[in-house]
């Protein structure tokens, strides 16, 4: 666990000072110690330290909420945009994109942020009230409705993209690949009310997760109120899940592979997981993110994109070196 | 009327989409005494087994933990007073024996459950009890199938209850391991617990029961003492003419033994 802190620490203090701009530690010192302006400091500030920021939670939020739903749903294909969180998220962003007048501020929110995330929000309600319904739905049909919804929402996209004029596609294409570009501290902090409960939520269930995967009737006997951790678990990763979503665009990978690396490589113990998860989810995007905005330079590669290219392969070494506890 | 721990007053139960039902059943579990539950398969014991600790809710009738109804109780709540042994408990991750003990722990935990020295030591304590405290470190995946429901027994008992129910705990231990698992659960009740244990072995029934239940298509036909459940007449009604019933040599407990098979037969007739 301490390595996981760790490795967090210095991802987290050292992303900021590289990027397609060299920065000069100096100004950055002067700007911040004696208020001298420059250009290197703005760029830190306001551009660098967000953008960090934001990769760690995003990163860190769809990993923890992967662990979680991969026991709750009793799949180890489980991941935060099975429920179809990702694919409401995306009818959103789709609609408002479409209709170029929209692209405006709401308070906080960018239009398409705002979109995404009212979708996000309205496909956790479904799920939550599913799961809550009286007559006990089982897991299968949360996950069946899950994998519904985002197929509906698939062909929504499709309808849409086929019907708007051809240069908007390039900006929903642009979403769909997921993008971690924000300027200063406004999205960020406008979405932690939502990100941070949701977290807590989910930090809560470690210990009765673990009874979750040792068998539903053990729980049980055990005293764990199942119906009860199920419906948090959703609760908690679908407002976790919309915060990232609807801020970052559907960034795969994380949410489905880190908490596997992590129980290959620190055991199925989710008190240790749910925050092995978060700090290695979040250093991951934050490197992915690193990569993005530097191997092209001065442009910028989608995320979305290098997720994989890194993950995949560095999850295949894992998965090839360690073979226990699966 | 005070020593009764756990009390089933007619309840119910219905599988939705099955003709099957139990029907209006009533037990009880008292301190000290160990309740034998007996009956064909699909007779009900497991059903009834999980609506007595909660598992499942039934349609009408109660359950009462110490004179509360469980209905109105917290599963921590009942978890403290009630320890529950499902039939088949596996999980789909691999934990080490010392984990799934810990686990028992869990109506005694608060925050995010972490176990505090005391709760480590009553964890050591039943791994103790149960003789699996040489594989505490273990992967449940590498243990027998009988270790491993030494384990789980382990987890049970970590929970501290003062009322065990069991289903089938010992179906696949050696002999040598069935009689020291229930020899821990005379241990138990002559400690003050309770114990309802479901067992498809109608000698360890006979054996170690105070009392014997016994269940036939959804319903308790006869209750009461091994030596007057267990013979030849009652036992044919229910398991039809498969079982022959006779004396132990020494205790004078009944001993059920199934009828003689094909081979047998012929080396008799000839």
């Amino acid at each position: 666990m301490a390595g996981y802190g760790l490795l967090s620490v210095v991802v987290l203090a050292g992303a900021p000072f590289f990027g397609s701009e060299r920065l000069g530690i100096a100004n950055i010192t002067n700007a911040l110690f004696s208020h001298i302006p420059h250009v290197d400091a703005d760029i830190f500030f306001y551009h660098r330290i967000p953008r960090v920021l934001l990769a760690f939670l995003v990163g860190g939020s769809l990993a923890v909420a992967g662990s979680s739903l991969q026991v709750v749903l009793r799949n180890p294909l489980a991941e935060p945009f099975i429920l179809g969180i990702s694919g409401a998220g995306a009818v959103g962003a789709v609609i408002i994109i479409s209709v170029p007048g929209l692209s405006i501020y709401f308070g906080p929110f960018f239009s398409v942020q705002l979109f995404s995330l009212l979708g996000c929000i309205l496909c956790v309600g479904a799920i939550y009230w599913l799961a809550r319904s009286p007559l006990g739905v089982s897991m299968t049909t949360i996950l069946l409705a899950g994998v519904t919804v985002n197929i509906l929402c698939g062909a929504a996209i499709l309808m849409i993209r086929y019907i708007v004029s051809p240069h908007l596609l390039v900006a929903m294409d642009r979403w769909m690949m997921g993008g971690l570009d924000v300027v200063g501290y406004r999205e960020l902090s406008a979405l932690l009310p939502l990100l941070l409960p949701g977290l807590l939520l989910l930090f809560l269930q470690g210990q009765a997760l673990n009874q979750l995967a040792f068998g539903e009737e053990m729980a049980m006997g055990h005293g764990v109120n199942v119906a009860s951790v199920q419906k948090q678990v959703f609760l908690g990763t679908g407002l976790a899940t919309a915060a990232a979503v609807s801020l970052a665009g559907p960034i795969g990978f994380v949410g489905l592979i880190i908490p596997h690396a992590v129980r290959r490589l620190s055991g199925v113990d989710h008190r240790v997981v749910l925050p092995a998860s978060f700090c290695l989810g979040g250093a991951f995007l934050t490197i992915c993110d690193l990569f993005a905005r530097t191997v092209v330079a001065p442009t910028e590669m989608p995320v979305g994109i290098i997720t994989a290219i890194i993950g995949g392969p560095v999850f295949f070494r894992i998965l090839l070196k360690r073979n226990r506890n699966m | 009327m005070d020593r009764k721990i756990l009390s089933v007053q007619g309840v119910d139960y219905k599988y939705a989409g099955s003709g099957w039902q139990l029907n209006s059943t009533s037990f009880s579990v008292a301190k000290g005494e160990i309740v034998g539950i007996i009956g064909p398969n699909g007779s009900g014991k497991s059903t009834l087994l999980k609506i007595a600790s909660g598992v499942i809710t039934p349609d009408s009738g109660s359950v009462f933990l110490q004179e509360k109804d469980i209905a109105k109780m917290k599963r921590r709540e009942i978890a403290k007073i009630l320890g529950y042994f499902p039939q088949n408990a596996a999980g789909h991750f691999d934990y080490s024996v010392q984990e799934v003990v810990a686990m028992g722990r869990f109506p005694h935990l608060s925050g995010a459950g972490f176990l505090s020295p005391n709760d480590m030591d009553v964890v050591g304590q039943c791994l103790v009890r149960a003789e699996v405290e040489q594989y505490r470190e273990r992967y449940l995946s590498h243990l027998s199938g009988g270790e491993r429901q030494r384990v789980l027994l382990a987890s049970v008992l970590a929970q501290e209850p003062k009322v065990l129910l069991l289903d089938e705990p010992t179906s696949a231990l050696d002999m040598q391991h069935q009689v020291k698992f229930f020899t821990l659960l005379t241990e138990l009740v002559e400690e003050g617990m309770g114990v309802g244990v479901v067992t498809h072995d109608l000698n360890l029934a006979s054996f170690y029961s105070h009392r014997v239940l016994l269940l036939k298509d959804g319903k308790i036909i006869e209750e009461g003492s091994p030596k007057e459940i267990l013979t030849q007449g009652i036992l044919e009604d229910a398991y039809g003419d498969g079982v022959t019933v006779i004396p132990h040599p020494t205790t004078d407990l009944p001993i059920v033994l199934p009828r003689t098979g094909l081979g047998a037969w012929k080396a008799k007739a000839s």
